[in-house]
């Protein structure tokens, strides 16, 4: 069996680092993703449908007060607290963007936090409404999290009907044509939006090329009548607004009866979960974003089959990735994504967690979200529900390449007290792996600074 | 260390000679063609319907009329298109004839609607999106067949790589808030610790390069205050956050003042699925204040050259759906100005809006490829050879009839 822990770390986890021990072997990764979330108690983040949905329904409530007072004297006070409230979202939205750095520097279970990433990519969104956007990382939280380590039809299930991805895709808006609700009121000319069904097919299960047609995307459209959000932001299935089947998708009939709209939809997605096509669509986005972007096909074969056979346990496809020996080929292999070089550069740093923890909005803006997007990753606002790209010539533009740099020369200097020497700290961040053109440069660099900011950016760091 | 002598080790190291504007400062005044061509990618899938509106169908009222409150006809540009109230700041430029429309078009995309294949079969500029399709864009295949072409003839704008200019031709891309400080020496070290990376050694050379040609580089002096700098690119940011539109358009206009032929960049925010009158008026605004910049920034002599050509992946649903909004669909309008444009007209081959004139019963029939309008744009304005264009730049397209865009 062919393991190597800086690699395990650098390839499979958010980077080697001076301070945490790296995983002795494929068993022991595996071990540590199924113990307990260490990082999740250390840095918490509320989730969804626990304090990040009650502030989120206590703004909602403070817009409606306001709105109903307003030209008149109450409106003041009124909206007063609508800003304190909007303040606290703000602050709750950095804090949030700040636990999720330091659970990737401070972490002794790396994969756990790849595959959080990975996964929350794979079930992408972005804010559609001012209530939810600050509060975009207790999505993943409730939805993606607990799931990482289990079945992809329980994953598949918490995000493909949780309320922030309704939003984005519109499942609020999708009503049977034909409801109960749809012939009560006329007027409002009730009818089907297929945004969420297309992207469920396309995106989270069976991928483009995956076999379905348009009349399989207007069924599940249809199928999925009824699954709306209610006030308290809560996901819910109403029958009065679902529209009566069956219909027919991927060549069986489904659903029937609006009164059994939750379990019928629930059936059809441990169905699509289970789906040999969707298995080998994400065994390939596995291959794809921890290996190589162009993966051995024995390898996504290998995962492929293991998930199948598994009945879908991600864990065992996680097993097969890491046995295979093409995910250990020693070659640097993809360009690491925004977040995570710089989550690996603060690991590699060693940066004290006081320095984030006392890091005011404004930096944390400054030093972070700003030159993210400029590397072409705006923090949880992806371009479409496909997510971030994987392609490295995707990141490695000149001006993708030139805001790493950037990043490189100036961000470790305000995040430690103290810079290493760059002659050692090439060991520490590159291990065995570092070129003689990168230890070269690590004794001829004019200053300290430069030293560390070429050695992070060079592609030996850059790629993983 | 002097600039000079800079200049002649980063040559003796060798990196990316051919495309480093320190070794061929001459190339820099030659470009293949003295017209200039701006794409913009409408991304989303723009309602053409609405923006151009057809009020003259008698179909129209009864499926729109929800959507644009029915006195459409107000803004009647020919006596059977209107204009979008958005675009409405345009209409002098309509009347010179410096903005016009092709409308019921659409690319050979048809019936899977997803935006992604969409917009890579638009900017691919092919057929299908089978083989190496996503490999390199129409606007790159354009710049390798013709000679002359260095890194400075074409601008790929803003914070997302787009497909229409990834190939092998050298293509500049650069988000207009980028910069890149460096000291000479890091600067020598930089290009010596990427230069066996092929991928890193490319970009890192163009970048130094795009910052250079911008003036963007100052060296300094001394260590500089990082905590500084940080802060003040934080600050210019925010400008940026608010007009970042505006900024690629004014970065776009400066670029084609100079030595730079081809500018893309991309529009988002054209997905209406619901509530499309406001979400759709907010896109509408940023187009009409991007021409108008164009049109203000590069001065009556380079406007007179330039064609600017504003495409989308799809259209959208003719009827209106149960969101105020409408959903993916098929045919669609284009978006041309510019004063080398024979504006002040729509080009189209109308469908109808009747139910069985719709494509599927659902979109409006595309009845003419959009490949063939920029086909023909490339073959007027840049005298490209239309076998090369049906052959190589959108292989598979049977350009047709001359619409006769240029003037």
């Amino acid at each position: 069996m062919v393991f190597d822990p800086a690699l395990a770390e650098i390839r499979f986890g958010t980077g080697l680092s001076p301070r945490v021990a790296a995983p002795q072997g494929i068993d022991d990764m595996l071990r540590r993703l199924a113990g307990s979330d260490q990082m999740a108690q250390s840095y918490p983040i509320p989730r969804f449908d626990g304090q990040g949905g009650a502030d989120i329904r206590e703004y909602r409530d403070l817009l409606k007060a306001r709105n109903a007072v307003r030209d008149t004297e109450a409106e003041e006070p009124a909206r007063k607290a609508l800003t304190a409230q909007k303040r606290k979202l703000r602050q709750g939205e950095i804090d949030m963007i700040r636990a999720q750095l330091l659970r990737g520097v401070m972490t002794e279970d790396g994969l756990r936090e790849r595959l959080v990433w990975f996964w929350s990519d794979h079930f992408a969104t972005a804010p559609r409404s001012q209530l939810y956007q600050h509060s975009m990382a207790a999505y993943p939280e409730q939805a993606i999290r607990p799931h990482v380590a289990g079945r992809f039809a329980d994953m598949l299930w918490a995000a493909a009907t949780h309320p922030v991805m309704q939003v984005y895709l519109d499942q609020q808006r999708n009503f049977g044509p034909t409801s109960v609700a749809a012939e009560k009121r006329p007027k409002k000319k009730l009818g089907l939006n297929e945004n969420l069904a297309r992207e469920m097919l396309e995106l989270h299960t069976l991928g483009v090329g995956g076999g379905y047609t348009q009349a399989d995307v207007t069924g599940l459209a249809g199928l999925l009548t009824g699954l709306n959000i209610n006030e308290d932001t809560d996901m819910v299935v109403r029958p009065n607004y679902a529209e009566r089947g069956p219909f027919q998708i991927l060549g069986r009939s489904w659903g029937g009866d609006p009164k059994t709209r939750e379990a019928d939809i629930r059936e059809f997605i441990e169905d699509l979960a289970r789906n040999p096509v969707t298995l080998r669509h994400l065994a390939r986005k596995l291959a794809v974003h921890f290996v190589a972007d162009q993966p051995d096909e024995g390898l996504v074969e290998h995962m492929a089959a293991a998930m199948i056979g598994a009945d879908g346990d991600l864990s065992a496809g996680y097993r097969a990735m890491l046995e295979h020996p093409v995910s250990w080929d020693e070659a640097p292999a993809n360009v690491k994504p925004p977040f995570d070089f710089m989550v690996s550069a603060m690991r590699a740093l060693d940066v004290h967690p006081a320095m984030l923890e006392r890091m005011n909005p404004r930096n944390i803006q400054a030093l972070f979200l700003l030159p993210m997007s400029l590397m072409g990753q705006s923090w949880q606002r992806p371009n479409g529900p496909d997510g971030f790209p994987e392609a490295d010539d995707r990141w490695i533009s000149p001006q993708g390449l030139a805001e790493r740099i950037q990043w490189s020369m100036t961000a470790p200097q305000t995040l430690t007290t103290r810079l290493p020497d760059p002659r050692a700290f090439v060991q520490v961040a590159l291990g065995d792996r570092a070129p003689e053109a990168v230890q070269f440069a690590a004794k001829a660099a004019e200053t300290e600074w430069e030293g560390v900011g070429l050695i992070l950016s060079s592609p030996a760091f850059q790629r993983r | 260390m002097k600039r000079r002598d800079f200049l002649i080790r980063s040559a003796i190291l060798g990196c990316s000679a051919a495309a480093s504007p320190f070794m061929t400062p001459v190339a820099l005044a030659s470009a293949p063609w003295d017209a200039r061509l701006v794409v913009i990618i409408l991304r989303g899938a723009m309602d053409g319907l609405d923006m151009v509106r057809p009020y003259g169908d008698r179909e129209y009222a009864a499926l729109r009329g929800g959507l644009t409150g029915g006195s459409v006809g107000e803004a009647d540009l020919d006596g059977f298109y209107a204009l979008h109230p958005s675009l409405e700041p345009l209409r002098p430029l309509w009347k010179q004839g410096g903005l016009g429309f092709a409308h019921a078009v659409s690319t050979p995309y048809r019936d899977q609607r997803s935006h992604f294949d969409g917009q890579d079969l638009l900017e691919a500029g092919t057929v299908g999106l089978d083989g190496a399709a996503r490999r390199d864009g129409w606007l790159n295949r354009l710049l390798q067949s013709v000679p002359g072409v260095t890194g400075e003839t074409s601008f790929a704008l803003g914070r997302d790589r787009m497909l229409l200019m990834r190939g092998d031709a050298p293509v500049s891309t650069w988000a207009p808030e980028s910069d890149l400080n460096l000291s000479p020496q890091a600067r020598l070290l930089l290009e010596t610790v990427h230069h066996d990376d092929p991928l890193f050694a490319g970009a890192v050379s163009d970048a130094i390069h795009i910052a250079e040609s911008l003036g963007l580089i100052d060296v300094p002096e001394n260590v500089m205050d990082a905590q500084e700098m940080v802060m003040e690119r934080a600050e210019a940011s925010r400008k940026q956050a608010a007009d970042g539109h505006t900024m690629l358009a004014e970065f776009a206009a400066a670029r084609l003042k100079e030595e730079a032929r081809i500018a893309a960049f991309s529009l988002n925010g054209w997905d209406t699925h619901k509530g499309q009158a406001k979400a759709i008026a907010r896109s509408g605004t940023q187009l009409a204040e991007v021409i108008g910049l164009l049109h203000d920034r590069l001065g009556p002599d380079v406007w007179g050259k330039t064609v600017v050509l504003a495409m989308t992946e799809f259209g959208r649903t003719a009827r209106v759906n149960g969101s105020a909004g409408t959903d993916h669909g098929t045919g669609s309008a284009m978006v041309m100005a510019g004063g080398a444009l024979r504006g002040g007209q729509v080009w189209a081959d109308w469908p109808g809006l009747g139910d069985s004139d719709l494509y599927a019963r659902r979109d409006l029939m595309p009845t003419r490829d959009v490949r063939a309008h920029a086909a023909w744009t490339l073959r007027s304005l840049f005298g490209i050879d239309r076998t090369l264009l049906e052959t190589s730049v959108f292989p598979g397209l049977d350009m047709g009839n001359d619409p006769n865009l240029i003037l």
